[in-house]
This record gives structure tokens, sequence and C-alpha cells, in this order.
């Protein structure tokens, strides 16, 4: 099927990806190509099938509620773009 | 003797115990393959030389105190998308260039804990999504057989590393071929074990419904021994399962007397190289003449494969990787624009064009509207995909296939036409759909001397009879003694 640059845009939108004019042309084009190809999943019948998330059975993971990871905080706040002492800092998210 | 950086882990083990070689001249052996090859292989993003030193030192001095781990003294190589703590862990990718990872995954923590020394992270298509390893955000990785080609991928760089002997074994992660397609191109040998067998834990997510993290190697015995170390359940990955794992090495004698081999008659398609076909059939007359019972088998649902797996991958992958957002770790761009800006730009500047249009897809897939035709339709077929597999294997204990339609491809070949990449994984995908074992081992060679891969495919938590399919095949063959020319 055949994707205008409209629906690319809002996806892009949806997955906070800025696309450059070119990456969005190219998009446009490769995506509708790809899922062109894709339509032929509807030749099946699946309208009494199942479908499958996962392929094991998972067994219950339940464990008792208390602490087993290390706080390992050091860390993990040195691989922070931006920081403040313990804190991370980020854009200013309230005007 | 054989180089030291050439040997086999068996072989390497066995000197270690008799105390003929150290783990130090081990470790210095391939760190100066890897000083020598790398500028022209690329298959490394990072080389660990002082760690990997410090580790065949404190393997040395284990051995000296009467100890004995399965991988003591032994140099491997980690792909870049297995997290390894202290060392830098970037996933390919260019939004975790600088990234620290600050602990280690299940299975570095077993390769280590082992006594296996950790000589570097292997390059690899940026989260592993790709099959040439030219989605890398750093290098592009040069197939050791011939440096005009790609060496497959993801794990691309783990694959050449082994052929080029820059280590003796690798891990790899496989989500759609991601370790046999590049052992096929590389002529090693590259196993996905079943989905649930091996910790995920500490292994940054593609598509997790499908992701696995398995061996390559130079045979199939060093697989065997690799697998023996990092299967098993593991309380961190609540999708590894909890069973006994055998003893693989101990149980490979070369005899298939009676093995009963499906040969599934879709993949052998219109449009792949006719020297793979000819190799692949030649390796299905020696499993006969070994004594396997050979039947051609169906598998229906094989055409439907590519688009079921690029619509379930991309759907994950676009909801895992919303967690670079350039807030706790990686890259941050426009820090001084609004909060939306920063994620967008972050985004656009640290993921490469593959990643971006696997995460647009699947958004797509996922988006309103679209949920039911795509994702929810894909779930579905792979369910029809499932029992095809279930219906061979009731008659059949393993399926046996090419790896990959062609050798190794040229570097830029496929770059320009997503499609045509997608299709490169077309007869190792179903596997992952399916969450069974797959490995890959060479079958021979095209004129252009680049190596072939015959697939071995098994039932769920059967490892055992792929990788002995593997050895009896081996065994009878000579293709494993070629190398490549680096």
């Amino acid at each position: 099927m055949a994707l205008d640059r409209e629906v690319v845009q809002r996806i892009a939108a949806l997955a906070r990806l800025e696309l450059s004019q070119e990456d969005e042309a190219a998009f446009t084009q490769q995506l509708g190509h790809i899922l062109q190809y894709f339509e032929k999943l509807a030749e099946l019948d699946t309208q009494a099938v199942e479908p499958t998330a996962h392929v094991v059975q998972i067994a219950e993971a339940y464990r008792d509620d208390v602490v087993t990871n290390l706080p390992a905080t050091e860390e993990l706040r040195a691989n922070a773009p931006a920081r403040d002492g313990d804190f991370f800092k980020v854009p200013k998210i309230i005007e | 003797m054989t180089d030291l950086h050439s040997l086999t882990l068996e072989r390497a083990s066995a000197l270690l115990a008799k105390k003929e070689i150290s783990a130090v001249e081990l470790a210095r052996a391939a760190l100066k393959r890897i000083d020598i090859t790398n500028r022209d292989i690329h298959s490394f993003i990072t080389v660990t030389e002082e760690a990997a030193l410090a580790q065949a030192r404190a393997a040395d001095a284990r051995r000296a105190r009467g100890d004995t781990g399965p991988l003591l003294g032994l140099p491997v190589a980690i792909k870049d998308v297995i997290l390894t703590k202290g060392i830098r862990t970037t996933a390919g990718s260019k939004i975790l260039a600088d990234f620290i990872a600050p602990y280690d995954a299940t299975v570095t923590r077993k390769l280590l804990d082992a006594g296996a020394v950790c000589i570097g992270k292997t390059n690899c298509d940026e989260f592993a999504m790709g099959s040439s390893t030219e989605n890398s955000g750093f290098m592009v990785t040069r197939n050791p057989w011939d440096g005009e080609r790609v060496p497959g991928g993801s794990s691309g760089g783990s694959a050449a590393a082994v052929a080029a002997h820059q280590c003796l074994g690798a891990l790899g992660t496989d989500t759609g071929g991601s370790i046999r397609q590049p052992a096929a191109c590389c002529g090693i040998v590259g196993m996905k074990p079943t989905y649930g067998r091996v910790s995920r834990y500490g292994v940054i997510a593609y598509a997790s419904s499908l992701d696995q993290v398995g061996p390559m190697a130079q045979t199939v015995a060093d697989c065997a021994h690799l697998l023996a170390v990092i299967a098993g359940h593991d309380p961190h990955d609540s999708t590894s399962v909890n069973r006994n794992v055998p003893d693989y090495r101990k149980g490979l004698d070369g005899t298939i007397k009676g093995l009963r081999v499906g040969i599934p008659k879709e993949y052998f398609v219109e449009g792949m190289q006719a020297e793979v076909e000819q190799a692949v059939r030649a390796a299905v007359q020696t499993l006969e003449t070994l004594g396997a019972l050979v039947s051609e088998v169906s598998l229906p649902h094989t055409e439907y494969a590519i688009p079921t797996y690029y619509l379930i991958a991309t759907a994950e992958a676009s909801s895992n990787l919303a967690r670079y957002d350039g807030i706790k770790y990686g890259l941050r761009l426009a820090e001084r624009e609004s909060l939306l800006t920063m994620y967008q730009r972050t985004r656009a500047g640290g993921f490469g064009t593959e990643v971006k249009r696997r995460i647009m897809l699947g958004t797509y897939a996922l988006s309103a509207g679209y949920y039911d035709a795509y994702y929810l339709k894909a779930q579905k077929v792979r369910t029809l995909i499932r029992r095809d597999f279930e219906k061979v294997f009731a008659t059949q204990d393993v399926i046996v296939t090419p790896t990959a339609p062609t050798t190794a491809f040229r570097i830029g070949e496929k770059t320009s036409d997503p499609l045509q990449m997608y299709l490169s994984d077309i007869f190792t995908i179903s596997v992952n759909l399916a969450g069974l074992p797959g490995l890959s081992l060479p079958c021979g060679f095209d004129r252009s001397g680049m190596p072939i891969g015959l697939q071995i495919v098994g039932r769920p938590f059967e490892e055992d009879k792929v990788l002995q399919a593997a050895y009896a095949y081996e065994q009878a063959t000579e293709w494993h003694e070629k190398t490549a020319k680096r």
C-alpha cells in the first residue's frame, strides 16, 4: 500500500523522532514498499487462530518481596548526560 | 605446534590443563592477532587489553592453585549488546557511544566465573538490527575471507573475530538469524539456543519475544562447550526456563544412525544461489551415508515468515527503544530546548537510519487503526508457523536447511534496498518465531571461495540432538579445517 507523507509525519511524532526532509521522503517510499509486501499476510484466513505472543510457558516468577539488587546508584548516575549531585538534570517541563 | 591464536577452545583448554601454555600467553597471542588484523577487519568496537591480561593472570593463578573452571584462561569476545561491568557497551549505536555498563549480564558473569578471559566487545548492527553489520554506528566489519564482502549480521563482529582467529570463541545474539547467518558467511559454527534456554538479563533488548544469546566458535564441540557454560535458569530473567542443562560436549560421539532428518521443500527456493543448494543437498547425502533417515517435509507457511517477523520484531523494538530518551543515560541533544524537542533531536541524532526505519515500522504496526491488521495478524500467523514445525517434529528429530540463500554479499550491495536486506533472513527467522534451537556450520564453498552454511534445527530444548547431528557431519567432512586468508 502507498503511504502518504502525513502518515509518516504522524508516526514520527508518536515515535519521538525528528526526521530530516530526506529521511521523511525515503521512509515514505520505503515503508510503503515494505508494507505492500507485508500485505501478503492478508492471504491467510486467521479467523480461528489464536495469536502467539510468546513461545514458552512462563512459569510463575514470584519471589519474596525483599530487595535483592545492590543499590549501585553511583554507577547508574555516572552514565547521566547531565546531573546535579545525586539528581538527574532535565529540561524544564513546566512553564 | 600451530599458532596459539588459531587453536580451538578444546585444544587450548587441553594445553592449558597440561601446563604447556599459560593463559597469559594465550591472551597475548589473541591481542597480538587483533593488533595485526583488526585494522583490516574491524571486528572489535572495544579491545579490553588491560582487563584481559589481568583476567589471564588471575586464571593462571587459579590453575596454579589446582582450580579448573570450564573456560579457565580461554580468550573470548562478547558482542557489544551484552553488558560488561565497567566496560563501554554501545549496542553498535551512537546513542550509547559512551555508555559504561553498570553491571554484568548473566552470560558475561557466567563466562567470567568459568574462568574465561574477555578480550573485547565486538561490532554489530546497531541494536542488532541488520544482516550485514553495515548498520553499526561506528564501523563496517569486513569478511575475513574477502575484505570486499560483509561478514553477515547482526553478530558480524563476533563471527569475523572467530574466523580471523582474534579470539577462540565468542557470544552473539540471534533475533532473526543474527548468530547463524554471520556464522555461515564467515565459515564458523554458531548456535541460537531454544528461547528460554539462556538468560537475557543484561542483554540490550531488540525484540524480546525472539532475542536469544548463543555461542560462536570454530567447531561444534567448542559451541557445545560454551553453551553448557551460558545455559540455564536465571531468576533475573522470567523468560529463562528452569530445566536441567546437560553436558553438551560429553554427549557428542558422532553417531547419528537412525536420526530422522526432515528436509523442508519450501527451503529450496527460486533465486537462491545454485552452489548453496548443491552444497546443502550434498550435505544431506553425507548425513544419509552416516545413517540418518532423510525425508522431505513441508513447512507450508514459510513464505509468510518475513512479514510476520518484521512486524513482530519492529513492534517490540519500537517499544523497547522508547527508553532512549536522553534522561538517565546515553546521548542527549538540544538540551536547552523543550523536553519534546530534546527527545526528538536526541533520538534523531543518536539512532541510525535502519533503527529509525524499524521504529517507524513498529510504531505504525502498533498504532490505532492498524494494530489488528498488522501486529495481531502477525501474531496469528506466528501460531501457524509454530504449528508447521510441531507437525514436522512429530515424525522428525531435526530439520536441515541452508542457513542463508546466498554466501556473503558485497559491502554496499543491499544497503539501498531494505527489503532485499530483509530477505537474507528468509531461512533463519522462522526458527526464532517458533522459539526453536538452530545451528549453522560450514558445508562447502562457492566458486569465489566464500563459505556456505548448513542449518540444523531441533525441537525445543533438544540442543543436544542438533549438536550431535552437526558434530557427526563435521567429523565426516573437512570444511571446518579451512581457514580464512586473514
